[in-house]
């Protein structure tokens, strides 16, 4: 007999295999024993895990409810702002005429309202946030999920595509464009911003992708016999799903913004009003010489405010998502 | 015939600076397991096993050599051929809560197959099925259904995962340390259950770093290291007449309720260091001597830094000491 | 003696109200002994383990008392616990070879870690530099980042870390798990190793491998469901244990030389109990075997044969008897 082994008979009846239910302890939430993580469990991730825990750190996250009730309040311009203002954007009164009970933001140097394009410029700007975020989405993220996904020369290809797009220069594109189009509406402008914006949503979706694909739960559906976009569809987006969601939030802000910028210098629709419109007209026909400041601080304060109440909600968001950031 | 067979199967990473070298995890494997027989890929970190486990499942390619399964070669099949192979050949992994979507509930996994494989079953047949298949390894239908994966613990993901591929049927089961998360308790039930699968004709790819798992379960085992065999064979001629020296040290390294480590055995390890000074090195208390390089068993553990293997596929050859049981040449 | 903990509670904040994970625990340590604390995963030993250096946001003491060397542990108040943190009670963390940062090279880290206890890295570095030769590592191993080196590497540097300003009580939760068998015997050799220098006073080692605390340890500590079930010497434990829990839980263990053709090793069926709701009484109860009424009473931890304690009735009914 070798010194290797033991050289003692371990004496122990046979047993048949049984596991008994074990005596679970009725009315015990399911939430509270799952909190307690003993050694082994596997790590947390970012979707949370029962709908009463996200719900409950949604409602008492501070920065969320500021953000997203103001960010509601704009909402809520743009939709009824029209309907209560007593003026079409295009009809025409006196020119320069100062802040009235009639006119509450005066009118502009051809006698539009300004209350009226203020309000009207809202739904523009949501709209082309909502198509560029849109379309900058789709586009990102189909590019970084089969580039995740398949790496090698395919996500070698489409690596170099995402850094030619970036390296145009959009702007310079945009007026380039410009010059051929006569006629482009805000159709164009967010689908333009949409396709110019796209490369950082890829890469971030590119990276999670990658690691999300070396789980074994992602082993276990190819071991099933799935289909790779089902399993990207169905098994990685998920656990992707906070991310996809904040990157969707900020690309709208980050959208509205580009295209406020744009309508600004000139470069959005041609026709129609908008909050960067009216912020150029201020600027072209001298709204500040003429001492009529709230020609563009009425646009300006309003788009800040859009924008700043959605990239707090996203933070909120963020710490909501993520346990590891909220502050205990 | 072998059920499986494993032909000279090498896989070669890229390593190094902008992938200039390439780093042999596996190199020139080759092995069969019959039907009904449970064989055990003993390796430590780095030694491939993993690698191996996931080539036979053509979840990663091999650099070359064959895997053959039933007479015909996994690498070149395509995807209606892969997925009538995952009919009879699956895997188990490590650990149990990575395994599982967290986003969905834990029976999933059978749902998951059976778009796949089990098409036209009615709903009532279906459930039927997979309650026979829980009875099969020993789960009570009701205490796993309808659950997430954190409601339950390790050892029950482990066995719904065996449950799935009791479900298909499958000839192969390739169990990928799937012991080491579990608590000592429910490791034995699991290790059970494995045998009484082997005695209605399963075959068990059982890869492990525990020894004496392997010892427990298995027919024969395979020792790997740094991707090459160095023994194999019979498990109870392995383990106790082992006949190289990696092996011996393995078996002197694994902490036995019933004996102590022996301080002797430290010289064993391949590393030259003179076992006398050692011993009066330790002996010695108080003040800390300079000491360089203790011989523990630890300097036979390749560091990143260590000796760099040449980066081809090739393994030292195997000499047949006794029948069925081969050991690789020493260098 | 050199650690005394008496009747601690510790538990965790959660949405659902508090947790206890550990209840009313009592035990002690001499000078230079190695005390291994086993059991199963959610049985509270790492949170015992880490609550006697770092109380973190989850968790708070809700009663009893540490003692270090003869004076008390504040271990509810961070604050004043940093100072007495590394110098005279030091944590080897569970994953702690994953926690070395990658930015950094070895020697910076220890360096930071110095600094935070008035120490100069010169003043120590002749000695460090002993002890990493000590545990078989190059001198160069602290000019390296952390990703540089192997699992067995990065769990002795961190092995040197922490005993490097010579604690009385070192911690290891769970070092030897994610290492190979070679590296773990190293590993458990060189925790032996300090403590015959004295680079360390004693020792708690946590870890569910029975085995591995055979051969280092001098006494086991048995958890179950954050109570204590058996404490005895370590040959005591393994040659004949005596709480239910520790006998069904050796008998399950496989060893190298058994086979599954000489015997059928058996498990515990059923689950540990929640520790959001207890059961009244012992703990075990619905798991064990030898169950009777007095169970629902929770059996206390006493001291059934010298140096031996079990916390059972049936145990404590046979003792009295013999």
């Amino acid at each position: 007999m070798s010194e290797h082994l033991t050289g003692k008979p371990v004496e122990v009846a046979v047993a048949p295999l049984t596991e008994p239910a074990a005596p679970m302890v009725p009315g015990v939430p399911a939430a509270a024993s799952a909190v307690i993580t003993p050694a082994g469990l596997g790590p947390v991730l970012l979707v949370p895990r029962r709908r009463r825990e996200f719900l409950y750190y949604a409602g008492h996250n501070r920065k969320l409810i500021f953000g997203l009730s103001l960010e509601m309040l704009f909402v809520l311009g743009a939709i009824f702002g029209p309907l209560l203002s007593p003026h079409d954007p295009y009809a025409f009164f006196g020119s320069y005429l100062r802040p009235s009970a009639q006119h509450w933001l005066g009118t502009d140097n051809l006698g539009h309202d300004l209350f009226a394009q203020l309000v009207w410029g809202l739904r523009d700007s949501y709209l082309v946030g909502a198509l560029g975020a849109l379309c900058a989405s789709l586009v990102g993220m189909a590019l970084g999920f089969t580039a995740g996904w398949r790496g090698g020369w395919v996500d070698e290809v489409l690596q170099m595509l995402t850094n030619i797009i970036v390296m145009i220069p959009a702007l310079v594109l945009l007026i380039v464009i410009g010059a051929y189009l006569k006629t482009r509406g805000v159709l164009f402008e967010g689908i333009f911003i949409g396709l110019t914006t796209w490369p950082w949503v890829a890469r971030a979706v590119r990276a999670q992708t990658f690691t999300l694909r070396s789980r074994e739960f992602v082993d276990l559906a190819r071991l099933s016999g799935q289909r790779a976009w089902r399993i990207v569809i169905r098994d990685i987006g998920p656990n992707m799903a906070s991310y996809l969601f904040l990157a969707v939030v900020l690309l709208f802000g980050s959208s509205m913004l580009l295209a406020a910028s744009y309508d600004f210098l000139g470069l959005g629709p041609t026709n129609g009003v908008s909050l960067g419109t009216m912020m150029n007209g201020a600027n072209i026909y001298s709204a500040l010489q003429l001492h009529q400041w709230w020609w563009f601080v009425a646009p300006g304060a309003v788009l800040t405010g859009m924008v700043a109440a959605l990239l707090i909600a996203n933070v909120g968001l963020d710490e909501v998502f993520n346990p590891k950031l909220r502050e205990q | 015939m072998s059920l499986l067979q494993i032909e000279q199967v090498s896989k070669l990473y890229p390593a190094g600076g902008l992938g200039s070298g390439m780093t042999p995890a596996l190199r020139s494997v080759s092995f069969d397991i019959a039907a009904g027989e449970v064989v055990t890929l003993i390796g430590e970190s780095g030694s491939g096993k993993t690698t191996l486990g996931r080539v036979v499942l053509r979840l990663t390619r091999a650099s070359s050599g064959r895997v053959i399964f039933d007479g015909r070669d996994v690498s070149l099949l395509g995807r209606p051929q892969l997925r009538e192979y995952y009919r009879h050949a699956q895997g188990v992994f490590q650990d149990p809560f990575s395994s599982y979507n967290p986003v969905y509930k834990a029976d999933r996994v059978f749902e998951l197959l059976r778009g796949v494989y089990f098409g036209g079953m009615p709903r009532s047949e279906w459930d039927a099925k997979i309650e026979s298949a829980l009875h099969g390894v020993s789960l009570n239908p009701s205490d796993v259904l309808d659950k997430y994966p954190h409601q339950l613990s390790g050892g029950q993901l482990q066995r719904l995962l065996i449950a799935r591929a009791l479900l298909l049927d499958v000839k192969l089961l390739i169990a990928d340390e799937i012991i080491s998360m579990l608590d000592a308790s429910t490791r034995v039930d699991v290790l059970n259950l494995l045998v009484s699968l082997k005695r209605s004709g399963l075959a068990i790819l059982f890869i492990t770093h525990d020894l004496s798992l392997g010892n427990y379960i298995s027919d024969r085992t395979v020792i790997l290291r740094r991707g090459a065999i160095v023994e194999a064979g019979p498990t109870v001629a392995v383990f106790t007449r082992p006949q190289h020296s990696y092996t011996r040290m393995l078996l002197d390294s694994v902490p036995q309720l019933h004996s102590k480590w022996r301080p002797a055995s430290r010289a064993a390890a391949a590393d030259g260091n003179d076992p006398a000074r050692v011993a009066d090195v330790l002996a010695t208390p108080g003040a800390a001597r300079p000491v360089r390089r203790l011989a523990m068993p630890a300097l036979a553990i390749p560091s990143r830094r260590g000796p760099a293997l040449a980066p081809s596929a090739s393994a030292p050859a195997l000499v047949e000491h006794e029948p069925g049981h081969f050991v690789a040449e020493e260098a | 003696m050199s650690v005394k903990v008496e009747n601690l509670r510790i538990a965790y904040r959660t949405l659902a109200g508090d947790v206890g994970a550990v209840d009313d625990v009592t035990f002690a340590i001499t000078d230079g002994e190695i005390m291994g604390l086993a059991g199963e995963s959610g049985c509270g030993k790492s949170t015992l383990g880490n609550s006697l250096v770092f109380l973190d946001g989850r968790m708070k003491q809700l009663g009893g008392r540490v003692e270090l060397d003869g004076t008390e542990l504040p271990i509810a108040d961070t604050r004043a616990m940093r100072p007495r943190r590394m110098k005279d009670i030091s944590l080897i963390p569970q994953y702690a070879m994953s926690a070395l940062n990658p930015t950094r090279k070895i020697s910076k880290i220890v360096a930071d870690l110095l600094r935070c206890h008035g120490v100069r890295y010169g003043q120590v570095l002749a000695e460090l530099e002993r002890r990493i030769a000590l545990v078989g590592l190059d001198d160069d191993v602290l000019d390296r980042y952390s990703f540089e080196l192997s699992g067995g590497m990065r769990q002795r540097v961190t092995l040197v870390l922490s005993t490097l300003l010579d604690p009385s009580l070192l911690i290891a939760d769970e070092i030897t798990s994610a290492l190979d068998v070679s590296t773990q015997r190293a590993v458990g050799e060189m925790m032996m190793e300090f403590r015959a220098r004295a680079f360390v006073k004693s020792m708690i080692v946590i870890t569910h491998d029975l085995a591995i605390l055979g051969q280092i340890a001098d006494s086991i500590l048995v958890m179950y469901a954050g109570r204590l079930a058996e404490k005895a010497d370590a040959d005591t434990i393994i040659n004949s244990p005596l709480h239910p829990y520790t006998q069904m839980l050796l008998a399950s263990l496989p060893e190298v030389g058994v086979r599954y053709e000489d015997a059928v090793l058996t498990g515990i069926p059923g689950r540990p109990p929640q520790l959001s709701n207890p059961p009244r009484g012992c703990r075990f109860r619905d798991r064990c075997p030898f169950a009777f009424d007095r169970c629902a009473e929770p059996p206390p931890f006493e001291e059934v044969r010298p140096g031996h304690h079990v916390a059972c009735w049936k145990v404590a009914e046979q003792e009295a008897a013999a």
